[in-house]
């Protein structure tokens, strides 16, 4: 048994996800030491609660990239979601459940759209979901001229505030709605990817699709899944970006895309398909969310911040691509 | 044996009329010219609204041919709009800051010198992108994405997110003069567009850029050094984004860091739609050219008919993949 856990531990030592480890533990020491802010509970908590919309997206956007495909148009599909879904709470009331369901099922139906656009037509899922981002987007503003929803019913706008425990003095914590939701989602996840059969068949449809279809997978099904589970994700991190934002903006979540894009190849998930996990997804928003509340909380100007985020990116980017490198040439010539 | 060059060139072109891309755009376009000269009639083709199809085109088209020289190659570039406004302050911080006050010969210099200040900027950014790229063998996402953030990060910076604005008579006629009727900027984006094409279709570097499309490791290994050329490829669509900060500032007479972000995935959408493949080896700036024109008449009558811009949006999308699907709908009834 250590046997093993030793192999796993040099296997885990050479992943790109350990060295992303090291990168945010470096970043957290620092910051702690830098700022008595960082290391309280309120702040990672605050960071679990304002990351939380772009966490889940990632986790649906890691399920599409693992098997082989890109989906852009989340963002488009959230805000249909959301504007759905709370116009018609809004409209005939409801609860939580209803409100749930139906902006998991708007975003269920829209990937399943994709889904069909993608087999059935045999366009490449970036075409698709290019295309898709602007119908859903601007079917979604020519319908509701674009306009805000303010008043949310009154159980929404209040939340869900569970397991509360006093912090000091006056200061309480709970696990809200944002934090629950994405706790939830990277289980569901996780397990979907590495305890189900469904999840080793999502592996290696992206790894090799031709291979796959050979061993008798059922492509569209799993496609169909893939893109539907993007679609849920979208669905509930809309709900969650709602609460957050105490109103519905039809147009401000399009233009994020690329936010999640970049979380979940920091990663380590590859556009081509076959690789990333849950772990690493995790790790590339830590990094991001790390980055920026440090940058806040050491004073610098928020105009600044994109400029730190881009210097990260691209280094971080860099020197995996290099340590691979070097690795295969080593490997080439011993 | 050998048949008479003439019949193979007018047989070749039949067929490539007859079948894919422009076999596809050009009835589309035939289509919806007549759709709309119905239903809007007269005013469709009166000059102003030629004429305000012609200034709205140029932007996003230098933008596309920028975005389609990464394309081709297998890549992407999805920092030309960062760049550009990058590009774009750096030209309007020098000529707001050294214009005033100036005269004659120094005037000139000035702006002379501010454009090629912002060419350096773009030609900096593509250098970047091509090293990453090329050399660290970064994927093209990923390393401009990473240029994007940044050159994007320096411009709200350096700006604080203002606008710069005013800007002298010379660099607003690129925006806004027109040449006998005809925009200039029409013409600076024929002046990108043409030599871009002949450097695709008839020159070395060209056909190596659709070879490293096809399969860069293949190319690798029958002694191109693919990494030069990608190089090179990646400052060229930065300089094309420079083309279009230039055009996008004179025409707003302002520049700023967030302008024409929504110009991105239209960037794209624009290639494919043009019969560039997404993972590179094929297209043309031919069909890229008319996809825009398509894209462009849409949106010019949907503005005539008082349709929101965002049913605009959604047509477009509705098109692409309408035209995505054509060829293999024919490859199966074909079959």
């Amino acid at each position: 048994m250590p046997e093993s856990l030793i192999a796993s531990l040099r296997r885990f030592r050479r992943s790109h996800e350990f060295w992303l480890l090291i990168v945010i533990l470096v970043l957290c020491a620092g910051l702690s030491l830098a700022s008595t802010q960082f290391l309280t509970m309120q702040n990672l908590f605050d960071l679990l609660t304002s990351y939380a919309f772009v966490g889940i997206l990632a986790l649906g956007l890691l399920v599409v990239l693992i098997a082989g495909g890109i989906d852009i148009s989340f963002t488009a599909i959230a805000s249909v979601a959301q504007y759905v879904a709370l116009a018609v709470a809004n409209a005939y009331g409801g609860n939580w459940i209803g409100v749930c369901a139906l902006a998991i099922g708007i975003g269920g139906a829209l990937g399943a759209i994709n889904a069909i656009l993608i087999q059935k037509l045999r366009i490449p899922s970036i075409i698709v979901s290019i295309a898709t981002l602007n119908v859903f987007y601007g079917l979604l503003i020519f319908f509701t001229g674009g306009k805000y929803i303010y008043s949310l019913p009154d159980w929404f706008a209040t939340g869900i505030f569970w397991f509360e425990f006093a912090w000091g003095k006056d200061t309480s914590y709970g696990v809200n709605l944002q934090v629950f939701a994405l706790t939830v989602c990277f289980l569901v996840t996780w397990l979907l990817l590495n305890r189900t059969n469904i999840g080793r068949q999502i592996y290696a449809m992206g790894g090799n699709a031709d291979a796959a279809r050979r061993l008798g997978f059922h492509i569209f099904g799993l496609n169909m899944l893939v893109y539907c589970y993007m679609g849920v994700m979208a669905g509930v991190a809309s709900l969650v970006q709602a609460q957050l934002a105490q109103s519905v903006a039809p147009t401000v979540l399009v233009g994020k895309e690329l936010d999640v894009v970049a979380a979940v190849v920091l990663g380590g998930a590859s556009l081509m398909g076959g690789v990333g996990t849950v772990l690493g997804t995790f790790l590339g928003l830590a990094l991001l969310a790390v980055l920026q509340n440090g940058l806040i909380l050491l004073g610098v100007s928020s105009y600044w911040s994109p400029l730190f985020v881009g210097f990260v990116i691209l280094i971080s980017v860099s020197v995996t691509a290099w340590s691979q490198r070097e690795r295969h040439t080593k490997r080439v010539t011993p | 044996m050998k048949k008479s060059p003439v019949v193979s060139v007018v047989r070749r072109m039949s067929r490539q009329v007859g079948s894919g891309t422009i076999g596809t755009l050009a009835p589309l376009l035939l289509a919806l010219w007549v759709g709309f000269a119905v239903t809007i009639g007269d005013r469709f083709f009166s000059v102003n609204t030629l004429q305000s199809m012609a200034f709205q085109m140029p932007e996003l088209g230098i933008l596309s041919l920028a975005m389609m020289l990464a394309l081709l190659s297998g890549g992407l570039n999805l920092s030309i709009i960062a760049t550009a406004n990058l590009t774009g302050l750096t030209i309007a911080f020098l000529l707001t800051r050294y214009i005033p006050g100036t005269e004659g010969i120094a005037w000139v210099g000035v702006q002379m010198a501010a454009l090629a200040a912002g060419f350096v900027v773009a030609a900096l950014v593509g250098l970047i992108n091509g090293f990453v790229i090329a050399y660290l063998g970064v994927s093209p996402i990923l390393a401009t994405l990473g240029t994007m953030t940044l050159c994007k990060g320096l411009a709200i910076g350096l700006t604080r997110g203002n606008v710069i604005s005013g800007f002298p008579d010379p660099i607003v006629f690129i925006g806004n003069g027109t040449v006998f009727g005809v925009p200039f900027a029409l013409i600076v984006l024929a002046l990108c567009a043409l030599p871009v094409a002949i450097m695709l279709n008839a020159t070395p570097f060209g056909a190596k850029v659709y070879m490293i499309g096809s399969n860069e490791k293949a190319t690798r290994y029958s002694g191109v050094d693919t990494r030069a050329i990608l190089l090179k490829l990646y400052v060229l669509s930065s300089l094309l984004a420079g083309v279009a900060a230039v055009v996008m500032l004179a025409r707003f007479n302002s520049a700023n860091a967030a302008y024409g972000e929504s110009y991105l995935l239209i960037t794209i959408l624009a290639a494919v739609l043009g019969g560039v493949d997404p993972f590179g080896g094929f297209g043309k700036v031919g069909g890229l050219m008319l996809a825009l024109v398509i894209l462009q008449v849409i949106s010019s009558a949907f503005n005539l008919l008082n349709l929101s811009q965002f049913l605009t949006l959604a047509i477009w999308g509705g098109i692409l993949i309408a035209v995505a699907a054509v060829p293999n709908l024919r490859g199966r009834s074909a079959r």
